[in-house]
């Protein structure tokens, strides 16, 4: 098959434990150097926590398989130091186009509103985004990655777990105080623990296929119920980087995967579906099945699931990476704080139950699309292509029309974290909710509000005017600094103005965040290292931040 | 009045935060309903559904005007 990708092989080097046999001691060890793995060991190792990564391969993720990486987790990956990268290569989209048959009968648009400065979703191959995750993990001096390291077997205890790790040279030892279990949908990690996952297989099988091509297919994503070309089924198109295609057909339960990954059979389906005679080249052929399912919790003593370790989804939606890398963005704070004595252990059930949530509400989405492509009896088929029927024409059957809900952040609206509101506010920044993006001027320059936010805890007072706040209001913000864990207070003012004792002024240059936030005269908003909204109030009062900061870092 | 042919789902008490959260809802209802029955029973459910909502809505010009626009192209 034809190669658009050189996939790097990465030095196994002898570990120190096989040097002296010394077992040593690590604050955090990670397993599993996918996205996930890769993300949670960058976003501590930027803060200066000494982890281990350990991986049992020594190159990157084989065929394009992720695929999508939504605006949040780019969002993320921003805060990563590869964002920038991603996008470059990836390719960005905002609009869905649905077919029935022959016509077009709904399209979408993950990101109707201006002013926000990442796109809704990117295609990009799963092997770049681990390439530029692995780069940036080898800057980061207290990050040791290790390749073809396996484990092999654990021993949790009360303060740490022991891991024997197989390698090249053989067998060697090693202990964490916290163990970040990133080892994908077949994690040995669980296993080793005997931990159960509950949930439902889906009886069908789909074709992957990552076609080189010269088309031209919109930046957009494309997917047919029974079209012409594939009677009976669904596929769905995206166009990825280096005009490498991703193409899924579903094929049923009955299909046979050996017979129907032969490149005769692929390429006879493509064939069908470009029809024409265009060139085209197989790059990566697979057929999968999938399930939804998670462990009942991700936290267990010393060991934290993140990942397809501890939930999956269907792949409608692409909210299996993605919820992964929000997993690493929740946990890592909490994990850090815990670490730093700021925070109790307590803090770490709160990323459990979070994400449980979270991966609730993936795998009720994902399900329900499922659901809807596949129907499982006459009935469901029937009612699924009468709403296709009316999609074509009627608002309300286009609304109901379920090719996949793509990937957003879930709204923590039952967090013990958060401090409920005591004022009314309108939009959806609610405690709870992941920040909305908003332009503005930071020293003189433009940037965005996710740029200058998160990996600390911040308020946000929003004041018309900067230059009016008070000296004994200025010195109350510049204490908050000194509380545990810190709050930075920032000023959000219209105007580009100048705060007294140096505290930051972010200005609302197009009023977006005014518009977003609800904000007026005085609105404080208390934002988590997550970038999640913690808390918010119509004035200012120290008091009351520093209850709802404790409350935010875990102690209830 | 006419018939609603904008997007309609809610349930009193539930806020959204995606705009297709209520309509999924509604569908995923609908389709369990049917769990676990035979053609000839979902069509025997089907038929009372109908019966039941149309008396819900009651107002027989806006119910003609939903069997015009469901008997299109069938």
């Amino acid at each position: 098959m034809a190669g658009t990708y050189t996939y790097p092989r990465y030095a196994y080097l002898t570990p120190p434990e096989r040097h002296d046999g010394a077992a040593r001691r690590h604050p955090v060890v990670v397993v599993g150097a996918g996205p996930v793995g890769l993300a949670a060991a960058i976003d501590l190792a930027q803060a200066g926590v000494a982890v281990v990564l350990l991986d049992d391969d020594d190159t990157v993720s084989f065929g394009s398989r992720g695929v999508c990486y939504a605006k949040r987790t780019l969002e993320i990956l921003d805060r990563l130091a590869v964002g920038a990268d991603c996008v470059a290569k990836g390719v960005s989209w905002n609009v869905g186009r649905t077919f029935f048959r022959e016509h077009e009968v709904y399209h979408f648009n993950l990101l109707p509103q201006p002013d926000h400065q990442r796109p809704g979703m990117i295609n990009l191959q799963q092997y770049y985004l681990e390439e530029y995750l692995i780069k940036r993990a080898r800057q980061l001096p207290t990050l040791d990655l290790r390749f073809r390291n396996k484990v092999v077997a654990l021993q949790p205890g009360d303060d740490g777990v022991r891991l024997q790790v197989s390698t090249p040279d053989g067998l060697y030892t090693l202990a964490a105080d916290w163990l970040i279990a990133a080892d994908g949908a077949r994690s040995t990690i669980r296993q080793l623990m005997n931990l159960e996952m509950e949930g439902q297989v889906f009886l069908d099988r789909f074709l992957i296929a990552d076609v080189v091509m010269k088309a031209d297919f919109p930046r957009e994503r494309w997917f047919w119920f029974d079209p012409p070309f594939h009677r009976g089924q669904s596929v769905l198109l995206h166009r990825q980087a280096d005009n490498v295609y991703r193409i899924d057909f579903q094929l049923g339960w009955q299909a046979d995967p050996e017979e129907e990954k032969k490149p005769e059979k692929v390429t006879a389906r493509i064939r069908a579906m470009l029809g024409d005679e265009r060139e085209f080249a197989l790059e990566w052929v697979s057929v999968y099945t999938f399930q939804c399912r998670r462990m009942k919790q991700f936290r267990h003593g010393r060991v934290l699931f993140v990942g397809d370790a501890a939930h999956q989804v269907s792949p409608f939606g692409a909210r299996g990476a993605n919820s992964g890398i929000q997993d690493t963005d929740n946990l890592c704070w909490k994990l850090r704080l815990v670490l730093d004595g700021q925070a109790p252990d307590s803090l770490l059930d709160t990323y459990s139950d979070e994400r449980v949530l979270a991966a609730d509400e993936n795998i009720l989405n994902s399900t329900r699309s499922t659901d809807f492509i596949t129907p499982k009896s006459p009935v469901s088929l029937t009612f699924r292509n009468a709403t296709l029927a009316l999609a074509r024409e009627h608002a309300f059957a286009r609304a109901l029309v379920n090719s996949g809900r793509l990937s957003v952040p879930a709204f923590l609206t039952e967090s013990r974290l958060n401090t409920a509101d005591s004022a009314d506010f309108a939009g959806a920044m609610v405690p709870g909710a992941a920040l909305d993006d908003a332009p503005l001027r930071v020293n003189g320059a433009d940037g965005w509000l996710l740029d200058h936010t998160g990996g600390h805890f911040q308020a946000l007072l929003y004041v018309l005017d900067a230059s009016a706040l008070d000296a004994a209001q200025t010195a109350e913000c510049k204490q908050l600094g000194e509380a545990t864990p810190p709050l930075e207070v920032v000023v959000v003012s219209p105007k580009n103005g100048i705060a007294a004792g140096g505290l930051r002024v972010f200005a609302d240059c197009a009023g977006r965040y005014a518009e977003r936030y609800d904000a007026r005269d005085g609105t404080v908003y208390l934002i988590r290292p997550d970038q999640h909204v913690a808390g918010r109030w119509r004035s200012f009062d120290a008091n009351r931040l520093r209850t709802a900061l404790a409350r935010a870092s875990g102690h209830f | 009045m006419p018939l609603k042919l904008e997007a309609n789902f809610f349930e009193p008490g539930q806020r959204y935060w995606r705009a297709y959260t209520p309509g999924d809802d509604f569908y995923e209802a609908l389709i369990e309903t049917h769990r676990g029955l035979s053609d000839e029973q979902s069509a025997l459910l089907n038929a009372k559904l109908i019966l039941l909502l149309a008396n819900h809505i009651g107002d027989i010009s806006v119910l003609r005007e939903a069997m015009a626009i469901a008997r299109q192209d069938v």
